[in-house]
C-alpha cells in the first residue's frame, strides 16, 4: 500500500468514527451507524469524501435533522466538503440496526428489533426490555416515532416501545 | 441532425413527459391522501388510532416527497417538491378522485385507506421492479411502508364490518358511497399504456387481478358487500376532481399563497 493510499485509508475510518458519535436525534442513545443509516464512507477519484446516508422511512422528520448534524460533526472536524448523498435502494431494513445498536435500544428500555425474516413468520415473541417476560402485547402498531410500535408487558405491567421490524 | 436521430430526441422527451405524468400522479395521490389523514391529528376515536392515522400520514408525505422531487426533475421546468405541492391549482394535481374524498366518520376513513392501500400494495410491488431505477427505488421502499399501511386499514376493516350492528352498518355506508371511485385505481389511459410499453409499470389488468382478489377476501372476513355498479368513472388523474380537492388545497396551500416564499 502506497502512502496514499493509507492517508485515505486514514481519513475513511477517521470519518467512521465520527459518524459513531453523531446520535439519532429521536433515540440519541444510539448512533447514526448504530442504525445503519451510514451506508458507505468512501473517497472519490478527485479525492472528495462522499457519505451515503439512507432514510429509515419515507416520512421520519428525522431525516433532514441527521443530514444537517452529520455535515456539523464532519465540518467541525475538518471534513466540510464531504458530499452527503442520499441513498434509497436497497431500502433500509431493521436488520441492518447493529448488534452493539439492538443492545444499546435494550438497555435504553426499547425492544430491539427481530430479523425481518422472523418477524415475516411471525415466530418471535417481543421480549420485555424491563423484566425480560415474554408475555406481552402489542397496543398499536404505531408509537410515538414511525420506527416504533407500543407494546405492554403481561408480568410487570410496564408499557413499552418495540422498535419496529421492517 | 438527422431525422431518424431527431425522432429518437422526441420519442424520448415523450417518454420523459409521460414519465413525469405518471410519477405526478402518483405522489398527488400520497401528498393529498397524507393531507386528509393529517386532519384527524387531536380527533381520532383513541389515542393509538390517532398515532397510527398519523404515522400514515407522515409516510404517506414522505413518499410524496420522493416523487414529487423526481416529477420536478422529470419535468426539467424548475419547479421543486415545494413548488409541486404548494402552487399547483387543483386542476393540475392528478390524484385518483377517491384520496380528496372528505374524512367522514372513522369508517369512511378506513374504507378510503383500505382500498388505497390495496391499491397501492399491487402498484409499488410492480414498480420495485421498473426498468426506472429511480422509480424502482422509490416503490421498493415505499412498499415496505405501505405493508404496515395496509395490515391497519384492512384489520380495521373486518373489525368494524364484522363488529356491533352500528359499526358494520357505517361500514357498509361508507364502503356504498367511496365504491363508485374505485373504477378509476385500475382504469388504464394512455400514459398508463405509454409506461408499460416502455417497460417501466407493467400493464395496470395484471395488479387489477390480484387487486380484486384481496379485496374480495377482506370483504368476506369482513362481512361486507361490494356495491353492484361503479357508475361514473372519474378522471381524477387527468385533472379533473370532485369539488373537495379545492377545498383541502385552500387549507393547505394557505400559507405559501399568503407569504409567497414563506421557509420553515
Amino acid at each position: 500500500m502506497s502512502a496514499a493510499e493509507r492517508l485515505v485509508d486514514a481519513r475513511v475510518e477517521r470519518v467512521w468514527q465520527l459518524l459513531r458519535q453523531v446520535p439519532d436525534p429521536e433515540i440519541p442513545v444510539v448512533s447514526i451507524v448504530d442504525l445503519g443509516v451510514v451506508r458507505y464512507v468512501r473517497v472519490a477519484g478527485d479525492g472528495r469524501l462522499h457519505v451515503g446516508l439512507t432514510p429509515t422511512y419515507s416520512g421520519c422528520p428525522a431525516t433532514a435533522v441527521i443530514r444537517s448534524s452529520t455535515h456539523t460533526a464532519l465540518a467541525a472536524a475538518g471534513f466540510g466538503d464531504a458530499l452527503l448523498e442520499e441513498v434509497l435502494a436497497p431500502p433500509w431494513t431493521s436488520d441492518w440496526v447493529t448488534a452493539e445498536g439492538r443492545a444499546k435500544l435494550e438497555a435504553f428500555g426499547i425492544a430491539p428489533p427481530a430479523a425481518a425474516a422472523e418477524e415475516a413468520r411471525g415466530s418471535r415473541a417481543v421480549g420485555c426490555p424491563r423484566c425480560g417476560s415474554l408475555a406481552t402485547e402489542r397496543i398499536s402498531e404505531f408509537g410515538s416515532t414511525p420506527c416504533k410500535a407500543h407494546y405492554r408487558c403481561g408480568a410487570c405491567g410496564e408499557p413499552f416501545d418495540q422498535f419496529k421490524c421492517i | 441532425m438527422s431525422s431518424a436521430a431527431a425522432g429518437a430526441v422526441r420519442r424520448e422527451r415523450a417518454l420523459e413527459q409521460a414519465l413525469c405524468r405518471y410519477v405526478l400522479r402518483l405522489a398527488d395521490t400520497s401528498l393529498v391522501l397524507g393531507q386528509r389523514l393529517g386532519e384527524w391529528i387531536g380527533h381520532a376515536p383513541a389515542l393509538e388510532e390517532d398515532l397510527g392515522l398519523a404515522n400514515l400520514s407522515l409516510d404517506l408525505i414522505g413518499q410524496a416527497r420522493l416523487l414529487l422531487t423526481y416529477a420536478g426533475e422529470l419535468e426539467a421546468r424548475g419547479r421543486d417538491e415545494d413548488a409541486l405541492a404548494f402552487l399547483r391549482d387543483a386542476p393540475e394535481f392528478l390524484n385518483l378522485t377517491l384520496a380528496e374524498q372528505p374524512n367522514g366518520d372513522f369508517a369512511a376513513t378506513i374504507v378510503r385507506q383500505w382500498l388505497i392501500d390495496a391499491w397501492q400494495l399491487e402498484i409499488y410491488q410492480d414498480l420495485a421492479g421498473s426498468a426506472d431505477s429511480r422509480l424502482a427505488a422509490i416503490a421498493a421502499k415505499a412498499l415496505k411502508e405501505t405493508r404496515y399501511h395496509y395490515r391497519f386499514s384492512s384489520n380495521w376493516l373486518i373489525r368494524l364490518g364484522d363488529g356491533t350492528e352500528e359499526s358494520r352498518r357505517r361500514t357498509q355506508r361508507a364502503l356504498d358511497s367511496l365504491w363508485r371511485f374505485s373504477a378509476e385505481l385500475f382504469a388504464p389511459d394512455e400514459v398508463d399504456e405509454h409506461m408499460a410499453a416502455a417497460g417501466i409499470a407493467p400493464p395496470l389488468a395484471a395488479a387489477a387481478g390480484r387487486f380484486q382478489a384481496r379485496i374480495a377476501a377482506d370483504l368476506s372476513a369482513a362481512t361486507l358487500e361490494a356495491p353492484e355498479s361503479h357508475g361514473y368513472p372519474w378522471h381524477g388523474k387527468r385533472g379533473v376532481h370532485t369539488e373537495h380537492l379545492g377545498h383541502l388545497l385552500g387549507e393547505m396551500q394557505h400559507l405559501q399563497r399568503t407569504y409567497p416564499g414563506m421557509r420553515w
